[in-house]
């Protein structure tokens, strides 16, 4: 039987806020335990909410990026469920009025471009975080109780692994460019949930699906939902029915695990929250905030393709993270040729950041200096062969790159005196490649050239070299 | 000296006049109650330490302006106080010794310069009309000790009627302020929703929650008023509404008045008695120049049914915090975390709040929200806007606070009818989120007080304190005291 894959995803997102959602704490990552909470976030008796309205901004700012229609009467409701990591043992959520809803983002899988719809965006606090002891005794750091979250829930529109990893890939950039949260999923800014069914071709109803937990990477959802597919399709073939369950991703194997059967829906009695009041979000407010997105990826690559004349590829690449791409537009801000400056951008320093694992923002290269090293290679100060010293001492080192190539005494020789001198004691050198060049053998002016530009430690400007060493020659 | 026979006015006058010092009033309340409070148990704690440390750092100030300055009083043990144990009535917080943060109505009465000197009985976690269910002890009524002072504010009412302190703060969510003053022949004010902060009041029901005062008279009441209400960036509910000086505002005149009483809470149920206090009550105010007449607040009936579920369903979430984890009493017995979550919750509650949380959570589960919670909300709608058509028309809704005095300790009436018309004249106000006021309007055959209650429209606590006040100063019910502990 022929089957086809249905995935759908949830992802949570957490807003890099200066404060909690609810209570005047610091939101910051990596903090010592339990430093930034108050009574509030550890759920003392007596203490309420109080609504951040910069983590509204925030969580409106994502849903429109992502195309939603935005609320204009939203509220939060509780969620009840006991956990030792959840202080007040409900969770500050949003149940049937969430501040984003239909809205849509496009991905390209195999040159075939696709939207993916968005169910609903919502806001939420997060809970704090447990760390198991061997003891039988559990630790609970309260830092991240509290932290502004978005849940973004996806449509079941996506039809294979592939696409599930091109809409995490592209909903990450896409947040990542409006600036709203880092989406780190290595520091838990960025977690993700897969569900997964499979129902024969031509089939409407969806099947029953598995749910994906522990996915740490987009690598693992893929790997995980090509598992899966394989699992489900297996337990049909064999005439079974899939279970509605709860699969854990094994990192070691590459395989799902078994974590629960659910068996009914969890009950968490959801009702209106008492201590917020009900949020009406007028048309000022939402201009407002709409004001405030930045350009986002997909209107930055058809700029780069339109205005700047890149080619759709290096678009591409220079947009799929914004620390690139901004990187490139400060590099070129200045009039820099932005065709040599992607060059840079995708060879290079591209290559330099895979060998050593290194961030952009980790190299000792800044934008300017990119820029100035271009200038200087269009401006013949430098020859293509001595920019690669010249980038070989900026990645590592930093500096300014006009300030390198003086101390090191790298810049060009193109004064026309100087070089005639060199190249007439090159050719009383080589009597007889200037012979073989006058007979015809073309190839010897190369072997000249070679020998011109050993005297110069690579230096001589090579257009002029070639010009008058034709004309020295001539002149014999 | 004694203060019980004075208002705060006249006790701010003899300290500005350094006829007493605030040392002699903390002193003469601690000792007040080390004489009477073994007979009434309005206590939970004593701070006799702090009290008066307080004192002696106050009466070093030059500068004694403040609007409270060194009026002894205590505050409803639900009330959280940064470094003093906050019980609220439960056995699973009595080892909550600091609730690490003062509620924002303590912040405002110790910026007033009173002085707090300690936490009062009530029912656990609020849920209760006697503080019967308190899990420390049950307060006895001043006016008779085989009496319950009512509840749940009940040590607040009591405190006061036995002149333990001038002022206590309680807190209404059904009644809970009304009704214990009604009990005890004091004066208790529930505000409007959203007058006072409730950052710090220890939550039962959020949407109904208010924190308010229990005084010997109106116009002291309305100055604690003053000090403590007003918008607080820490309570999104509260309201951005001016304070006005209550206090100011006792003219006595209430010339063209128009008073509406409902007849749903005078029925059949209503004690003779005090159906005769509450219209020699009205025959009172037609005399200084008020009309009234009878109007209907169709609704009422409902009000008991959605009250008990709107409040269990908010309860249920509201203390489910009580696990065990972070702060009260976890069980010995827990092995794992389920049963840290089971037998810490099973061991540290009572039976009425473990019977309210249970109807709250059937209240609030998928299948059943929509026919319960929602629908109470709905009818919730319905009860305000009784109260709406008839503000329209009326200054002031008049009728008992309690269809009939205390009751004996012990005596649990089960009767619905009885139980349905105790509901049925408090619960509708804190439904519809208006301010009411009790104050003492007569005494039964057996000298137990009832109390009088006048409902406002929102945010008119200065009208319904104008009325109060006028009443109390036309009579000599307030000036009666409790035979307790012999001389006053």
């Amino acid at each position: 039987m022929n089957f086809e894959t249905v995935i759908g995803i949830e992802v949570h997102v957490e807003l890099k806020t200066k404060s909690k959602i609810f209570s005047p704490s610091a939101n910051e990552f990596g903090a010592e335990p339990n430093s930034n909470v108050n009574p509030i976030d550890l759920g003392y008796p007596g203490t309420l909410p109080v609504l951040n309205e910069e983590a509204v901004n925030y969580g409106m700012k994502a849903a429109m990026a992502l195309n939603c229609e935005i609320a204009t009467h939203t509220k939060f409701d509780r969620k009840n469920y006991f956990y030792p990591d959840n202080p007040k043992a409900y969770q500050i959520s949003q149940f049937d009025q969430p501040i984003g809803e239909n809205g849509w983002i496009e991905i390209e899988v195999g040159g075939r471009k696709k939207r993916i719809g968005i169910n609903r965006v919502h806001l939420e606090e997060d809970a704090g975080k447990l760390t198991h002891g061997g003891d039988g005794y559990s630790l609970v750091d309260f830092n991240r109780q509290g932290a502004p979250l978005i849940e973004i829930v996806s449509e079941a529109d996506m039809r294979s692994p592939e696409e599930a990893y091109a809409y995490l890939e592209k909903l990450k950039n896409i947040i990542q460019f409006t600036g709203v949260s880092d989406v780190k999923m290595e520091e838990g800014s960025l977690r993700c949930d897969a569900n997964i069914s499979l129902r024969p071709r031509g089939q409407e109803k969806f099947g029953t699906k598995a749910e994906l937990k522990n996915l740490n990477s987009f690598a693992h959802v893929q790997k995980g939902l090509e598992f899966e597919e394989k699992r489900q399709a297996e337990v049909l073939l064999s005439g079974e029915a899939v279970q509605h369950e709860t699969r854990r991703f094994d990192e070691k194997t590459g395989e799902t695990i078994l974590m629960r059967v659910k068996e009914d829906a969890e009950d968490y009695r959801y009702f209106p929250e008492p201590d917020l009041v009900p949020l009406y979000i007028d048309d000022a407010w939402k201009e407002r905030v709409r004001a405030s997105i930045p350009e986002l990826p997909d209107e930055r690559r058809k700029r780069y393709v339109e205005e700047l004349g890149l080619p759709e590829y290096d678009a591409g690449v220079l947009t799929s993270t914004k620390e690139m791409s901004d990187f490139f537009e400060a590099t070129i801000k200045d009039g820099i040729d932005a065709k040599q400056a992607s060059n840079w951008l995708m060879g290079d320093i591209s290559g330099y950041m895979n060998k050593h694992q290194k961030e952009l923002s980790e190299l000792a290269i800044t934008p300017e200096s990119l820029g100035k090293m271009i200038q200087l290679i269009q401006d013949g100060t430098i020859s293509s062969k001595i920019a690669k010293r010249v980038f070989a001492e900026l990645v590592e080192k930093g500096g300014a790159p006009e300030q390198i190539v003086e101390e090191k005494g790298w810049a060009q020789i193109s004064d026309e005196g100087q070089l005639t001198e060199i190249i007439t004691k090159v050719l009383d050198e080589n009597e007889q490649s200037v012979n073989d060049y006058k007979e015809g053998n073309k190839r010897a002016l190369g072997h000249l050239v070679g020998q011109v530009m050993k005297a110069t430690r690579g230096q001589a400007n090579p257009p002029m070299v070639n010009k008058i060493l034709v004309q020295e020659i001539n002149k014999r | 000296m004694t203060f019980k026979k004075h208002s705060i006015k006249e006790i701010e006058k003899m300290l500005h006049n350094n006829e007493i010092t605030v040392k002699d009033l903390v002193e003469s309340s601690l000792n007040r109650i080390k004489e009477v409070d073994d007979q009434v148990k309005a206590f939970i704690t004593v701070d006799e330490e702090n009290a008066l440390k307080k004192a002696e750092q106050l009466d070093q100030q030059t500068n004694k302006d403040a609007k409270l300055f060194g009026i002894p009083g205590a505050i409803k043990d639900n009330i959280v106080t940064k470094g003093l144990r906050t019980t609220c009535g439960s056995q699973f917080l009595s080892n909550f010794t600091d609730p690490l943060y003062d509620a924002t109505v303590v912040d405002k009465l110790h910026e007033a310069e009173a002085v707090t000197v300690g936490k009062l009985n009530m029912d656990e976690f609020a849920m209760g009309s006697t503080t019967e269910n308190s899990s420390y002890q049950t307060t006895h009524n001043p006016w008779n000790l085989d009496h319950v002072p009512g509840g749940s504010s009940g040590g607040s009412a009591a405190a006061v009627a036995a002149g333990e302190v001038l002022f206590t703060l309680g807190t209404d969510t059904g009644g809970s302020i009304r009704q214990p003053a009604a009990f005890c022949g004091v004066v208790g004010m529930k505000p409007t929703y959203g007058r006072v902060s409730r950052f710090g009041a220890v939550a039962f029901a959020s949407s109904l929650d208010q924190v308010g005062p229990i005084t010997r008279t109106v116009e002291d009441n309305a100055r604690i008023l003053e000090v403590i209400s007003g918008r607080d960036k820490m309570d999104m509910t509260s309201a951005h509404e001016d304070v006005p000086a209550f206090s100011e505002g006792l003219t006595g005149d209430i010339k063209g008045l128009k008073i509406a009483v409902p007849k749903e809470y005078l029925s059949e149920a209503v004690d003779p008695e005090v159906k005769e206090a509450v219209m020699n009550a009205l025959k009172l105010y037609e005399s200084l120049g008020a009309t009234w007449e009878e109007v209907s607040l169709p609704h009422s009936k409902y009000a008991a049914a959605v009250y008990y579920i709107i409040s269990s369903g908010e309860a249920s979430a509201n203390l489910a915090r009580f696990d065990g984890v972070r702060y009260g009493v976890r069980s010995e017995k827990a092995k794992n975390m389920l049963d840290m979550f089971r037998l810490s919750r099973s061991e540290g509650f009572g039976d009425e709040v473990k019977k309210r949380m249970f109807l709250g959570a059937y209240a609030l589960s998928s299948g059943n929200y929509e026919a319960y919670y929602k629908k109470a909300q709905q009818v919730r709608t319905l009860i305000k806007q009784d109260f709406d058509h008839v503000f329209a028309n009326y200054d002031v809704i008049v009728g008992p606070t309690t269809p009939t005095p205390a009751f004996k300790i012990g005596e649990k009436n089960f009767d619905p009818m009885v139980v349905y018309a105790r509901d049925v004249t408090t619960v509708p106000i804190n439904l519809a989120g208006v301010p009411a006021i009790s104050v003492p309007c007569g005494f039964s055959k057996d000298g137990l007080p009832f109390g009088l209650q006048i409902i406002g429209k929102h945010f008119a606590e200065q009208t319904v304190y104008r009325v109060a006040h006028a009443f109390e100063q036309a009579t000599d019910f307030h000036k009666t005291l409790p035979q307790l502990g012999g001389a006053q």
